[in-house]
């Protein structure tokens, strides 16, 4: 149970949550009806993520369109669209974007500029015979690591390392308090039990659950999303080790402060919202204001996810993972010092 | 101190806030005695208890249990006594031998050792059959004996029992005192909490607490006399109405 929850979210959620755009409506007007207007339309229509929705002869039809949301991205050809060109002036194409959803927008008229760059290199040089001073260049982009910007391979390390994250604190946030709950943490209490022995005892079968789930996960990752594995898989077993100790120990941490179990669960949730959304996975930590980048460094999610993308993607070793490696052991000296010191034998 | 005096309790006092819980009582228990610690809900009892065994910080006042201080060696404390609540708490998940073995552990007793109480345990509790199951399917007398049986798994001096029969049938009480006489019988302490009058009545010598003060402490007999009662029952009428 503790561990199929995790790995449907696993399976469901690479395949969901992705910035990947698939389906681009798009809106043409051609008023030049031109051989090459009737070029570059076929070319975008051959594209398989845009989508065709209308050829209306107006712009107002187009503007209704997308008013009405049914399409992303108005393209209007002007009518002296070929006889400029062959003039050799720069024809201008006008493109209207519908950034209510920011990333379709962005994401969609990239697609277009590209397919409207290549149109410009292939065609332009063919037609005009005397070729401008300034010449063109393009920029041949390439992405390394992911060359196919396959999704899932970036987005499936990072929601397994969420996963487990947030399993294992939401268990170890539960657990103390539960014995409070139950009271047999009053007979642990009248034990000459030491106080670290009874925190390392709260630990370690946590962790083993976290690493049986991690385990598991990565085969599933591996199985269904073919994600790379490029580095050394155990470098990432033992990172983390330490990684689930930091975040266990929030997690007792939050349970020897809570009286019940809702608080427990409401006080996890809060550090689960802030560790989730601040981790690197939505949200480059590149693009972050420089405050909340300083923020991740207590984030023990922000670092389990840059060193899975580093070592599976990348195959880093482990110098390139030295400083998350580093204060994740601090995060997870400090969150236990604070759990063990925290849990009082005695009121 | 006396040597054969293992608890001794001197003006202890345990204050929350404005009310105090526990006022300035003072008393002595002997090796080998029955002590029942009697009062009404409310006057005391288990504050004063969870002081004696290191659960709780005294406000003021002083007290040694098995020769150790209250205050400063709580740790110490908690070698040399047992300790068995009215709240049941034994791990519900666990096997019955499994929270034999887990509390033995606890207590630092050698692998030998734990299989060896293991199977006293289990044959003198006649629990051979369930040893297996959870305890949680146990019903509740047998659970409270073996919760009994467990809190003494380190062979404590001194054992605390903190209402050990609430909510138990008649026949489970009688042999949870046959166990108490034999417990004592071997030269231990029982330090004990119970709302029943007629146990109050086994005991070696009672104290008798209201709103936080010892207001009575003798043998039964001697208390009938005194509060000129036939039964424990009446004492503790006239004292905590």
């Amino acid at each position: 149970m503790m561990t199929i929850m995790p790995i449907v979210q696993l399976i469901l959620l690479s395949n969901a949550a992705s910035n990947e755009i698939k389906e681009v409506n798009i809106v043409i007007v051609d008023r030049d009806q031109s051989e090459s207007s009737r070029l570059l339309n076929r070319k975008i229509i051959a594209n398989d993520r845009f989508n065709l929705v209308a050829i209306p002869f107006s712009s107002s039809t187009a503007k209704d369109y997308l008013q009405a949301n049914k399409a992303d991205i108005v393209l209007e050809i002007p009518n002296d669209f070929e006889r400029k060109y062959v003039r050799g002036e720069r024809p201008k194409l006008q493109m209207l974007v519908n950034a209510i959803n920011g990333q379709n927008a962005t994401v969609g008229s990239g697609y277009l500029n590209t397919i409207i760059g290549t149109f410009n290199a292939e065609i332009i040089p063919n037609t005009l015979r005397t070729t401008p001073a300034t010449a063109q260049f393009t920029v041949a982009s390439r992405n390394w690591y992911n060359p196919e910007l396959n999704y899932k391979h970036f987005m499936a390390p990072g929601i397994l390392a969420e996963l487990t994250a947030l399993l294992t604190i939401v268990l170890s946030a539960m657990n103390v308090v539960r014995e409070r709950e139950l009271g047999t943490i009053e007979q642990i209490n009248v034990t000459p039990i030491k106080k670290w022995q009874f925190i390392i005892g709260k630990l370690v079968p946590f962790l083993c659950v976290g690493m049986i789930l991690l385990t598991v996960g990565i085969l599933v990752s591996k199985l269904l999303f073919d994600i790379p594995i490029r580095g050394n898989i155990g470098l990432i077993f033992g990172y983390a080790v330490f990684n689930l100790i930091a975040v266990l120990g929030l997690g007792l941490l939050i349970s020897n402060f809570a009286d019940t179990q809702q608080q427990a669960i409401f006080v996890a949730f809060f550090f689960i919202m802030i560790f989730v959304l601040m981790c690197g996975l939505f949200t480059p930590i590149e693009s972050m204001p420089k405050w909340a980048q300083y923020l991740t460094i207590p984030n023990p999610l922000a670092h389990i996810i840059s060193v899975s993308r580093k070592v599976l993607m990348k195959g880093s070793g482990f110098w390139d993972i030295r400083w998350e490696i580093i204060y994740t052991i601090l995060l997870a000296i400090v969150f236990n010092a604070l759990a063990i010191w925290s849990y009082k034998k005695q009121t | 101190m006396n040597t054969s005096t293992v608890i001794q309790v001197e003006n202890l006092t345990k204050r929350f806030g404005n009310f105090t819980a526990v006022d300035t009582i003072s008393f002595e228990v002997k090796k080998g005695e029955i002590f029942g610690f009697l009062g009404a809900n409310g006057a005391g009892k288990t504050t004063a208890i969870k002081m004696l065994i290191g659960l709780s910080k005294p406000t003021d006042g002083m007290g040694k249990v098995a020769g150790f201080d209250i205050a400063k060696e709580p740790e110490q404390i908690k070698k040399n006594i047992g300790y068995m609540s009215q709240k049941f708490s034994l791990y519900n998940d666990l096997t019955v031998k499994q929270n034999i073995r887990f509390f033995g552990g606890i207590y630092g007793l050698s692998k030998e050792k734990i299989r060896q109480k293991t199977h006293t345990i289990l044959t003198e509790l006649d629990l051979e059959s369930v040893a297996k199951k959870p305890v949680a399917e146990l019903p509740l007398g047998w659970k409270q004996r073996l919760a009994f049986a467990i809190s003494m798994v380190h062979e404590p001096e001194i054992v605390f029992l903190d209402e050990p029969t609430g909510g138990v049938d008649p026949n489970v009480r009688r042999q949870f005192w046959e166990t108490i006489y034999y417990v004592a019988g071997q030269g231990r302490t029982v330090f004990v909490t119970t709302h029943y009058m007629d146990e109050a009545e086994y005991c070696d010598r009672v104290s008798i607490m209201v709103d936080g003060k010892i207001e009575a402490l003798d043998t039964p007999n001697t208390l009938k006399k005194q509060f000129n009662a036939t039964s424990m029952d009446e004492v503790f009428l006239k004292l905590a109405r």
